[in-house]
């Protein structure tokens, strides 16, 4: 009867959102915002070849500082509300080709990640990509060796050192530049180059650590309330 | 290959792993489901011309979430050891 | 070709819908969630679709001049990178209030919790 119900309630829904359904023919050329972003003066005022880039951080700006600020509120809310209760070590013992193979690989899964986040404005990559490569190489570390103590005072100062420089640097945009989160403090160098696109890099670096250290440290508290046997 | 046909069974094999992931019994089997569909969500990403989504739908979407996943069913499971198995709880409402 | 993956997530976003409403069990409450988060962020990068037009990245020599008309859209594709993310830390932060309910009661049913119906 109540599977009935629920039957009823989605079909409404589904007669609701159908005109959204019915009017949308394909797009043939592109929309007037999108128009803006893709002419050559705006492109060559921010100089960065990945236009999504040049949206997240500068056009888009506030958007990330928000979405940042709810990753520290997840996470603080996490370490809060799981206490640590075992205290006693585990007995399990993985085997040799398993420690061997992960002690081989986390320093490769750590330069890539870092390698994706530099090249945020020439490559598809970014901060927030570079920063989940590197939460999978720390929990590869976690599993392969349960019994070795995991600094958490190293994490959490990274975390809040490139929360404040974040933040510095949007504000520093605001007293020198043109205006918040401006990336024409430092200087927009060539088009294609490493060293280009202003201060877009430096910020990227900065957004990449801190999402690599929190997730490190929201997996970090799952795992250290397992009750080992 | 046209574009089409491939993304038509794309769709088909994204709704079976749907309809897997709500309907098995066991819970291991629903959650690697749930991440399979993040999976093939991450390649159709790529068909519509969108690769930093594609980069990040498959680090994130299929790889940190089925872990957090894992955790939490262990703990659960060694909790609960003297009682009935927590798979049994699932009837769907009468 | 956008027909078909507009048609796809919006089923996606109903089977999540009806995970939610119809199951007992917490964690698959929880996996409705995950599908709802998924069919949603399929359905806006889909809108973004051009005809004929390439990934917005300038690699190229040719892609430099009259710009406007071969790349895609790259404002939805902003927003659903951010949204991605987000969706992980609530997933999260739903497994640990699961934990943490289970703990109390050692059950997962949720019918069991009738704390706040009078």
């Amino acid at each position: 009867m109540k599977k009935l119900f629920v039957f009823i309630i989605l079909i409404a829904l589904a007669s609701m959102l159908y005109p959204l359904l019915d009017t949308f023919h394909g797009n043939d050329k592109l929309s007037e915002l999108a128009q803006f972003y893709a002419q050559k003066d705006n492109v060559t005022k921010v100089n960065s070849q990945n236009l999504v880039t040049a949206v997240v951080v500068t056009y888009r700006g506030l958007d990330t500082l928000g979405e940042v600020t709810i990753l520290f509120l997840a996470a603080a809310i996490i370490a809060f509300f799981l206490k640590t209760e075992s205290e006693k070590r585990t007995l399990r013992k993985n085997s040799e080709i398993f420690k061997t193979a992960a002690k081989m690989l986390v320093p490769i899964i750590t330069m890539v990640g870092i390698y994706i986040f530099i090249n945020g404005h020439l490559t598809p990559g970014g901060g927030f990509q570079g920063g989940a490569v590197i939460a999978s190489g720390v929990i590869l570390m976690l599993l392969a060796f349960p019994n070795m103590e995991f600094s958490h005072k190293f994490f959490e100062s990274l975390e809040s050192v490139s929360g404040l420089v974040y933040v510095g640097l949007a504000a520093l945009g605001a007293i020198i530049g043109l205006g918040f989160l401006d990336n024409a403090i430092l200087p927009l160098g060539k088009f294609g180059e490493l060293f280009s696109a202003g201060a877009i890099p430096v910020i990227y670096s900065f957004v990449g650590l801190k999402v690599g250290a929190e997730l490190s440290n929201i997996l970090n508290k799952f795992k250290s309330v397992q009750a080992e046997n | 290959m046209d574009f089409k046909i491939i993304s038509a069974l794309l769709g088909i094999i994204m709704l079976a792993m749907s309809v897997i992931a709500i309907y098995h019994k066991k819970m291991i089997v629903a959650v690697i489901a749930t991440g399979a569909v993040g999976l093939f969500a991450s390649i159709m990403y790529l068909f519509l011309a969108a690769p930093d989504v594609a980069m990040t739908e498959a680090a994130i979407g299929s790889g940190l979430s089925t872990i957090i996943f894992f955790y939490v069913l262990n703990r659960i499971r060694s909790n609960d050891k003297e009682g009935r198995e927590s798979d049994e709880i699932d009837e769907v409402i009468k | 070709m956008e027909y078909i993956t507009i048609t796809t997530g919006f089923l996606i976003i109903f089977a999540g819908l009806w995970a939610i409403m119809t199951r007992k069990n917490i964690i698959r409450i929880i996996i409705g969630f995950s599908l709802f988060d998924t069919g949603i962020h399929i359905v806006m990068v889909s809108m973004a679709y051009v005809k004929g037009g390439v990934a917005p990245i300038l690699d190229k020599k040719e892609l430099l001049t009259d710009t406007a008309n071969k790349i895609v859209d790259p404002v939805p594709q902003a927003l659903v990178l951010t949204a991605i993310v987000i969706g992980l830390g609530v997933t999260a932060l739903m497994l640990a209030y699961a934990m943490k309910l289970h703990s109390e009661k050692k059950s997962l049913d949720i019918e069991s919790f009738k704390d706040l119906k009078w």
